[in-house]
């Protein structure tokens, strides 16, 4: 990018160093070395936009902290994750053939069940549980269910309402049936029926901020997000959310995440890779398999 | 070994798609339009056909209508692989049998994608 052609090599290096460790200390996101192509790739048009002399006067502009916005908006590009429907598929399959029967079982008398997306980002991962409940709906007449996307990220959650995606992204990971029966197409967009959309609520959230305000959760997805943070802020966050995650509710992480070395009153799912449970719900889910 | 039929006129369409499948296993053949494709199935019926929709001779919906008719030709899965993305010519498509649509432009991840979301997963 031409906007950082101008630095030499090892001022590009010191540079992406200064951000990470701004990045790290000011909102606990973790980046790693390898990451520098990402930096060149979304904060160039930040750079160019702000007429910023370069990476460098970035950090310094960032370091003087008397810009809340500009800094708002490197650490919001720096957390879009790539992101597409049913994303990895077997987490969605445990999610509809195990853990929702489940909960469903255990929630006949109050016929209500909460579900939170931790980082929603543009919808995709919520719109794939609302596609999941809607199809469950007809069976569960009377039932409320309610799902809540949040995401650091405004962007993104501005996206995510307007439910609108392009021909690629609808490709990857829902089936021809499933566009049919819940998109209508605008031009060469695909826009979620409004059926579906109303099925998820957004809120911009910071993951280490506050969760009053959310209220309790039966499953809560956290996937691929904890990544970017060190090993204290992914227990701070797993703690609160073990908080208010009920007592036989499910956490699902991301396919290469886990809670080794971390410390939390979470344990992994007998049965199910990829899902944690309390451990005091582990312990009567191992009894009840033996 | 997987057997898939590669039908489209386009010579480079063709040679990608190809590629992609070699890439996941399949053995692969081609044709370049419709009359051509049901040559290939009555000889040796293939396990999964990437049909292209506009093509000389023989269009792929009119292919996918014989193909259906023909002797063991309700077996093969059937992907289209097409520009033509309007939602009606979709509907179309999987009413004429159609397993799953692709919309060109395409890349592996999406042929992944529609390999898995018809029960033919590759590794």
């Amino acid at each position: 990018m031409s906007e950082f052609l101008g630095e030499s090599e090892a001022q590009k290096v010191r540079s992406f160093d200064a951000l990470r460790a701004y990045l790290r200390r000011e909102s606990g996101l973790i980046l790693d070395a390898d990451k520098r192509y990402l930096v060149e790739s979304r904060l160039s048009p930040i750079i160019r936009r702000e007429s910023i002399n370069g990476l460098s006067d970035l950090v310094r502009i960032l370091e003087l902290n008397q810009a809340p916005r500009l800094a708002q908006e490197v650490v919001q590009a720096m957390t879009i994750n790539e992101t597409y429907f049913f994303r990895d598929r077997l987490p969605f399959d445990t999610l509809r053939n195990e853990i929702l029967p489940e909960l469903i079982r255990n929630r006949a008398a109050q016929k209500s069940l909460r579900i939170w997306c931790a980082a929603a980002s543009t919808g995709q991962e919520p719109y794939s549980i609302a596609l999941i409940v809607e199809e469950l709906a007809s069976r569960m007449p009377g039932w409320r269910i309610d799902i809540i996307g949040t995401d650091l990220s405004e962007a993104a959650l501005a996206r995510a309402k307007e439910g609108l995606y392009s021909q690629f992204e609808v490709q990857r990971g829902l089936s021809t049936p499933q566009l049919l029966r819940y998109f209508n197409q605008i031009r060469d967009m695909w826009q979620l029926k409004e059926n579906v959309r109303s099925r998820v609520k957004y809120r911009h959230m910071n993951l280490l901020g506050d969760y009053g305000m959310l209220g309790n959760f039966d499953v809560i997805f956290c996937r691929n997000v904890l990544i970017y943070f060190d090993a204290a802020k992914k227990s701070e966050v797993l703690n609160k959310m073990t908080r208010i995650l009920a007592p036989d509710g499910a956490i699902f992480l991301g396919a290469a995440e886990s809670v080794i070395g971390l410390d939390t009153k979470l344990a992994p799912h007998p049965k199910h890779r990829g899902v944690l449970v309390r451990n005091t719900h582990a312990q009567t889910l191992t009894k009840k398999q033996a | 070994m997987m057997n898939a039929l590669v039908v489209d006129d386009s010579a480079v369409i063709r040679k990608i798609t190809r590629r992609i499948l070699e890439n996941l296993s399949f053995h692969v053949d081609e044709a370049a339009d419709g009359v051509e494709a049901s040559r290939v199935c009555y000889e040796d019926m293939p396990d999964i056909i990437f049909l292209d929709w506009n093509m000389p001779e023989m269009n792929g919906l009119e292919f996918l209508k014989d193909l259906r008719n023909m002797p063991f030709g309700g077996e093969p899965k059937v992907i289209f692989v097409t520009t033509e993305n309007d939602i009606s010519r979709i509907q179309c498509a999987i009413e004429a049998g159609a397993d799953e649509y692709i919309m060109k432009p395409f890349n592996e991840h999406i042929i992944r994608e529609k390999l898995a979301q018809i029960g033919m997963p590759v590794d």
